[in-house]
Order: C-alpha cells, then structure tokens, then sequence
C-alpha cells in the first residue's frame, strides 16, 4: 500500500518546477519534512559554526600570532558558542526529535502540526538575526558588528557603555526567537507524546528514545524560561534603561549569573539526554539484544532531569559564595554523576554478550561511551569546588565541555545520522567513507581536546587571543589546532557522504538493520501519513513481535 | 507490512488518551511559569536595594477593587464554559462578555495606576530598581492579560456569529485554563509587590 503512495509521488516530484516544490517545502506542516528542515538547517549552521572555530584555532596556533585582531577574535568565539549551542544541535535534535517521534509511537503527525511549522521558523529567523548582526550590528555608532560578549554574555558588558551599537540586541533577539521556537517544539514533543500514542502503546511500552525525548521536552519549559525571561530584562536595561543588571544603580551582575546559569547548565542535559536518546536505540540493534534495564533507563533519566536543575552555580565557585553554597552546588553535580553513571552501566550491560555489529553508527556509539565517561570523570574534578578555583576559566574547562558536547553529544549526533539516513533520504551511506569519518574525526577529537587539558593545567586561559612564547603551551597548541583540521577534514567526509549517498547509494528497503521499533515498519521515506492504518502495539519490540510470531516479546511483558 | 495488527488487541475501542489541547496548555503554563519565577525572584531579590527615591513603600497603593474584578473573571469564566457544556449559548454569551469587562477594568486599573505612577511620583522604569522590577514585572502579567483578552474576544466575535457550540467546549475549555493562570499569577504578583515587597 506504501509503496503505491510512494510511486505516486515521485511522479508528481518529476513533472513539477522547482519553484512548487520549494514552495512545498517552504509551506509544509508535515512533522518529516520539518525534521529534514531542522537538520539541514543545522547542518549549514555546523559548518559555519566549524569555520569559526577553525578561525580561532589558526590565531592560537603560535604565539603571538596576529591572524585575527583580539575584536574579530572576541566575536568568534562568541558566535562559535552561541551557533554550536543554539543553532547547531538544538536544532538537530529537534529535527530528530520531529522526525521520529511521530512514527516510534505510531501516530500520523505532531499533536500541533502549525504550531511545528511556526517553532521551526522561528528557529530559522533566530539563526539569521544572530548572522546578520555581521551587517547591521553597527548601527549608527560605528561600533563593533557581531556579539563579542562570550556565550554567556556576563553584565556589565552587554550594558550599553560596554556594548554600544546593537551587536548584543541581535544576540538577546536571536536567542529570544529561537528560545520562543523551542518552546514551541517542546510543546509540541510532550503534547504529541502524551495524546497521540497508537493504541497499546502505553508509557512503558514506549521507545526509550520517546521517553528520553519526553524529559528533554519537560527541561526545555523550565530550562528556556529563565534564559527567556533574563533576556527580556537585558532588553529593558538596553532599551528602556532599567537597571536590572546596571551595578551603578544597585543593579546586580551575579544575578545575571545566577540567570544565565540556571538555563546555562540544564541545557547541559537538554542537549546530551537526546544524545542518550540515539545511544538507546542504536545499542540495543547493533548488539541484537534488547535494552538492558529498560525500568531503570526511564527512572535515571527523570532522576538526571531533576537533579541536574540543581548544579547550576558550579560554573560560579570563583564569584566567592558562602561554603554552605558552595557545598551544596558541589554535592548536585557530584550526585548527577550517579543516574549517568546508571545509563552507561545499562548500555554496557547491552552489549555484554550480543553479538555486535561494528557498523558506523555503533563505532559512533562505543566512542561516545567512552569519551562520555572521561567527559564525566573531569566533571567531578570540576566539581570539586576548590579544583574548580584553580582552573575555572582555564582551557581545563574548554577541554572538558568539548569532551562533552564533541565527544558525547557530537558523537551520538553523527550515530544518529548514520542509523536514520536509510530510513530518512531512503539510501544506504557508503560504509566506507562512514568509517573514514569515524577514525579520522576520532583521532581528530583526541588530538585536539586530549591535549587541550594541559595547556588549562599550565594555566592558559580561555577567550585569550594570543599568548607569550616560553610558557610551554606552544607545542601542546599546535597540535590542537593540527587536531582541529583533522576534525574539519573528517566533517567535510560525512558531508559529502550525505550527498553522494544520496544520489548514489543502494536503495535501503524498509528495514536495513533488522531492527524493532515501528519507524522501521514503513517505507524508506515514509509516506507522508506514515501509517497507511495505525498500528496497534503489544510490547515494548512490536517489529520484533510481527518478525518472530512463535516468540513474541509480549508473552514476557 | 506497513501496518502491525495484533489479534489479542481488540480492545482498542478503550484506548482513550488526554485531549492535546489541555496538555499542550499545561506545558504552555510550566513554561510561563518559569519565565514568572524568574522575574518574581529578581523583583524579591531588589526589594529595598534601590539608591534613590521613590520607594515602594511611598508610591503604592493596593488595588484591591481591580484585583477583585480579575479573581471573579475567573468564575464566570468557569460558569460560562459549563454553560456551553449544556448547551445554554445565550448564557454562555453573557458570561463570557462578563469575563472580558472584568479583564479590561482590570487593565483599566493597573493603566491607572501605572498613570498616577508616571504623572504624580515621577516614577519611570528607568528611575530606580523599584521602577525597572515594578513595571517589568506588572507589565508582563499585564501583556498576559492583554493576550488573553484578545483571545477572549475572539471567541466572543464568533461566538455572535453562532459558530460556538457544545462542540467547541473542550477548546474553550483551553482558552478557559490560560485565563486561570493568569489569575493565579496575579495573586502571586500581588503578594510579593504589595504585601511582601512593602
């Protein structure tokens, strides 16, 4: 019946001007087509965001250096941040969010449809306001062009003697835009979660990438809020002279701190709880065993949301809080570790005796594993507030926070692709270069980031544009920036294995990894109702079940 | 193969699951609610820190009548969407406008007030901290209360044209929900800026 529907339109696709189908595409409520909108978008955004990196890379590359000026050295580290964070994977994780969601728990769309549309283009816009601050950040002052404020935009200066032109309105504007589409987005994700299951798709039948998919969405309320609501009140003191953050008038900085934080650190865990997401739906597959623990993964991640909503000020230890708050940030964050700790036990405890297919988005997998737990080890390190006085602010804290949304979240990312690409363009991606990009973007990572630890040891802080010879950070830095190529080199690899494959790749069938989720169980794309009658669901593997009827998993459930 | 059928599952007639709706207003609200938090807690966290005059204590005075007039939209409002359940539309009508004249006296009130404020205290958002937190965080309810007047009447222009029946009672039910919140956050605001902010 799918492969009917799916004839039919590729003959419309054929006889059609472009102009229709962009304007399809432009126009389209259709939860696929949007997810395919979130990740090109974001995949533009990477690439950008790479560049900028690049930038800063080559300037460190020796001292003294003078590539860049220390002004354009500023903004690219702030956009690089701010790109990465909000333009770059929130949006690929809602797109994969978007994408499969929908089919895992069997329902033909999102609860809201519009509402996706709407959240996907205002993503869209967030992303061209924070771009076009490069030509209307001057404004009539001649001052500055793109934010060059840091990711997290410290008071006082975003305040209007510090920040003059309106380089910081397009960074507040553009991340008030996007924080409104992905609330819009998270709406959407738990509303279609809660109402839109198939019949006998109950919660604990769900997919785990629903279920981690579901806390995300419930982080995002309370984690966009606040920066939300502490972006408003910058656009009061820069537009209407309040004094909210102004510490001439009684304002206070720390606050914004506290603000910023409070967002800053669960989005932390808004980004890496989907990356756990692609893990718990990729292990299990390619280790042909299911979810070890599966109980256990929904209360660890739950337990992950609530804890991780109460670390935030140990990115804070240096402003000089009182020790009972430095104690208690100190106790979270080291408790947080504990329900992770869950997670990579029960993925281990998957593959413990499966018979595991080494294909690419495994290999993706088992390098998140074991990157995400040395990401986690120096977390505890920095945890510990009197080790975090020593080197908050140090590139110890740029290698670690890399580890985690390079190493973890990245690596999960690019699994994802690899695991869906078949499902999503309905191809297989060439093996090869899959696994090129693999080893190449793997010793990339440990080059750079390995090695970017011992500079911060050695006490070379982070957001300087250069540095004086004889510290003994010269080697160390250039061969991070020799790292850093490795990795642009292995992302210009899976890019272009995206579009050869896409052209040139063997048709991928419904079902190309045997797997048991009911995404699977449609065409390869799907069609755009998805089920041509909605499917009703018995266990926990429901591909599983209609494979092997003479041992279904329902018998056990 | 696209479909997967189980013959135990007959009973699917039953699988009833929340109206998305509500549930996406729920969320709606848990969001809203963080933003209000964060903007209660700075408001708290600057009560008394301001350099300069006027003081809270000097300029404000509680408005109980308007406050009265927003607690009480939200039974008629509640009354109205029983009414629809039933079926009674004049009734629902009349309620409905009730609900809305209740919001814009208190939108009234709060102009008012915010009128005395500017012309007689000389306090503006930019004159001290008290100014920046009051107006912030009062003019944020109050654009909730605009934006839900303007979906209020909405529903009242098609409701005149007849095109609101039972049918449509589990989305007003909706529009019915954000209206309380707004209430709700009013009883909050009103506690931390004249009682506890005094």
């Amino acid at each position: 019946m799918s492969s009917d529907a799916i004839a039919i339109q590729t003959a419309e696709a054929t006889g059609r001007p472009w102009v229709e189908t962009l304007h399809e595409w432009v126009t389209t409520v259709d939860h696929k087509r949007l997810g395919v909108l979130y990740i090109l978008y974001a995949l533009v955004f990477l690439l950008i965001a790479g560049l900028e990196a690049m930038i800063i890379r080559i300037q460190l590359i020796r001292p003294h250096n003078d590539f860049v000026s220390p002004q354009v050295f500023n903004r690219m580290f702030t956009m690089h941040g701010t790109t990465m964070i909000f333009f770059v994977v929130m949006p690929v994780l809602f797109g994969f969010a978007n994408y499969l969601v929908p089919l895992m728990i069997g329902a033909r769309d999102m609860a809201f449809p519009r509402l996706n549309a709407f959240s996907f283009w205002l993503t869209a816009l967030g992303g061209l306001l924070l771009y076009f601050s490069f030509l209307g950040g001057n404004g009539l002052y001649g001052a500055g062009t793109a934010p060059d404020v840091g990711w997290w935009a410290y008071a006082p200066l975003t305040s209007r003697a510090f920040s003059p032109g309106h380089s910081s309105d397009y960074w507040t504007i553009a991340l008030l835009v996007s924080g409104f589409g992905s609330m819009g987005t998270a709406v959407n994700l738990v509303a279609t979660i809660i109402s839109m299951r198939c019949p006998g798709m109950s919660l604990g039948r769900m997919p785990l990438f629903a279920w981690l998919n579901l806390t995300m969405a419930g982080m995002v309320f309370l984690v966009i809020g606040p920066l939300t609501a502490a972006q408003l009140m910058l656009c009061v003191d820069r537009y209407l002279g309040g004094h909210f953050f102004d510490t001439q008038a009684g304002g206070s900085a720390t606050l914004w701190m506290h603000f910023f934080w409070i967002f800053g650190h669960p989005e932390v865990y808004v980004l890496v709880i989907p990356a756990f997401a692609f893990l718990s739906e990729i292990v299990p597959v390619f280790s042909r065993k299911p979810i070890f623990g599966y109980p256990v993964m929904v209360g660890a991640t739950i337990c992950i949301g609530f804890v991780s909503m109460s670390v935030w000020a140990h990115h804070m230890f240096t402003i000089g809080m009182n020790s009972y708050a430095n104690s208690f940030f100190a106790i979270t964050s080291m408790v947080v570790g504990v329900p992770t700790g869950i997670k990579i036990f029960n993925w281990l405890g998957t593959m413990w005796g499966g018979r595991i297919i080494f294909k690419t988005p495994m290999l993706f997998c088992i390098g998140f594993l074991f990157q995400f737990l040395i990401a986690g080890l120096t977390g505890i390190m920095l945890a510990t507030a009197p080790f975090n006085w020593q080197l908050s602010g140090s590139y110890f804290v740029v290698a670690h926070f890399h580890y985690v949304i390079v190493g973890s979240i990245l690596f999960a990312i690019f699994g994802a692709f690899y695991y869906w690409y078949p499902k999503i363009t309905g191809r297989r991606y060439n093996e090869t270069l899959g696994k090129l990009h693999f080893w190449l973007f793997l010793i990339g990572f440990h080059l750079c980031f390995d090695l970017m630890h011992i500079p911060g040891l050695h006490g070379m802080p982070r957001r300087i544009y250069t540095y004086e010879p004889g510290r003994g950070w010269e080697t160390l830095n250039l061969l991070v920036t020799i790292g850093a190529f490795v990795q642009g080199i292995a992302v210009l690899v899976f890019v272009a294995n995206l579009i050869i494959s896409y052209f040139k790749g063997a048709k991928a069938g419904n079902d190309p990894w045997d797997a048991w989720t009911l995404e699977w169980s449609v065409s390869s794309p799907p069609p755009a109702y998805n089920f041509a009658a909605v499917p009703t669901v018995a266990s926990r593997r429901p591909l599983w079940d209609l494979k092997h009827p003479e041992d279904p998993d329902s018998r056990y459930e | 193969m696209s479909t997967i059928t189980n013959p135990l599952s007959a009973t699917s007639a039953a699988w009833t699951l929340p109206y998305r709706g509500k549930v996406g207003m729920a969320c709606l609200i848990f969001a809203e609610s963080a933003i209000f938090t964060i903007f209660v807690v700075a408001y708290l966290f600057y009560v008394g820190k301001s350099l300069t005059g006027p003081t809270p204590r000097e300029v404000l005075e509680t408005p109980i009548f308007y406050t009265i007039c927003l607690l009480s939209s939200s039974l008629t409002i509640h009354l109205a969407g029983k009414l629809l359940e039933r079926g009674q539309r004049g009734a629902f009508l009349l309620l409905w406008l009730s609900t809305i004249v209740l919001g814009a006296l208190f939108l009234y009130g709060t102009g008012q007030e915010w009128h005395r404020l500017i012309y007689e205290h000389g306090l503006t958002i930019s004159t001290n901290l008290f100014g920046t937190t009051y107006y912030s965080l009062v003019g944020l309810h109050a654009s909730h209360v605009i934006a839900g007047l303007v979906m209020l009447t909405i529903v009242l222009l098609f409701g005149l044209a007849g095109r609101v029946g039972p049918e449509q009672s589990a989305r007003v039910e909706v529009l019915s929900l954000y209206w309380h919140f707004v209430d709700v956050v009013w009883v909050v605001v009103f506690t931390v800026v004249y009682v506890l902010g005094r």
